[in-house]
């Protein structure tokens, strides 16, 4: 996870509005099925978790297997209750912790 | 001229033998291994629901018909709720019946969420159905099922 993650939110929202989050980050999420030219089995390595907070609440939490996809692309929505900061946390099985904060333009 | 006919007449008979043989050798480890698969998203369903019911329908799953490139299909879940404080959707568990590793996600809603509904890319090792269990808060269950043809299979398999 060396990349940054992308996040993209409407430009603005009104209080009460439904809106869409878009998350996406670099990641092999190596299935733990795969195994290297000499034989041996490539070890699991996936983002396990993903969570987004809004001004401290939990909006929406991933649990991952491996049957996500490489670069994993998380969508999900939020009824604005208010003016507020995201904070978005992905872990992967390293332990690997990245964490992005994104305001959003309540108006 | 009647004996090399006869001779090809057998060797036609025990290529065809040796064929059938060929075909029960191939497809009986397969079908075992079909078996252990069931019984993989089986136990994750019975693991989710434990001795619920879940009820059939409320909860979409969109995704292509067929699938190109299994590594990455994408697909959007979504159930049909209110998202209040009383009556919303607490987890949606989104199960692959035919992949190696049959879990694929487990997505968490709030009713702060407002809308139960999530969007994102999965891998599908072949042609079969995918499963989606809504999770409600006062313990009954939802679900929905979808089948997708995969063209090529993805996890690394």
């Amino acid at each position: 996870m060396t990349t940054r993650p992308r996040i993209k939110l409407p430009d603005s929202a009104k209080v009460g509005d439904l809106i869409e989050i878009k998350t996406l980050i670099s990641h092999l999420m190596e299935t733990g099925q795969r195994k290297s030219a000499d034989g041996k089995t490539i070890p699991r390595h996936i983002i396990n978790t993903f969570t987004a907070t809004y001004a401290g609440a939990e909006v929406f939490r991933a649990e991952l297997h491996p049957g996500i996809s490489a670069n994993p692309f998380i969508a999900f929505h939020m009824k604005v209750p208010g003016p507020g900061e995201f904070e978005f946390t992905w872990i992967d099985d390293a332990g690997t912790k990245v964490v992005e904060r994104t305001k959003l333009n309540v108006v | 001229m009647t004996h090399t006919k006869q001779s090809r007449a057998i060797s036609r008979r025990a290529f065809a033998l040796g064929s059938t043989a060929a075909v029960a050798a191939a497809t009986l480890p397969t079908a075992l291994l079909a078996q252990d698969q069931q019984q993989a998203w089986e136990e994750l369903v019975k693991k989710v629901l434990g001795d619920a019911k879940p009820v059939e329908g409320k909860v979409a799953i969109e995704m292509p018909e067929i699938a190109e490139n299994g590594n990455t299909v994408p697909f959007v879940i979504s159930v049909d709720s209110p998202m209040t404080e009383k009556d919303f959707v607490k987890a949606i568990h989104v199960i692959a019946t035919a992949n190696p590793q049959p879990g694929v996600a487990t997505f968490r809603f709030s009713p702060l969420s407002g809308k139960a509904a999530v969007t994102s890319r999965m891998r599908l090792a072949r042609t079969q159905d995918i499963i989606a269990i809504a999770e409600l808060p006062d313990g009954r269950f939802l679900s929905g099922k979808r089948n997708v043809k995969v063209t090529i299979g993805g996890c690394g398999g």
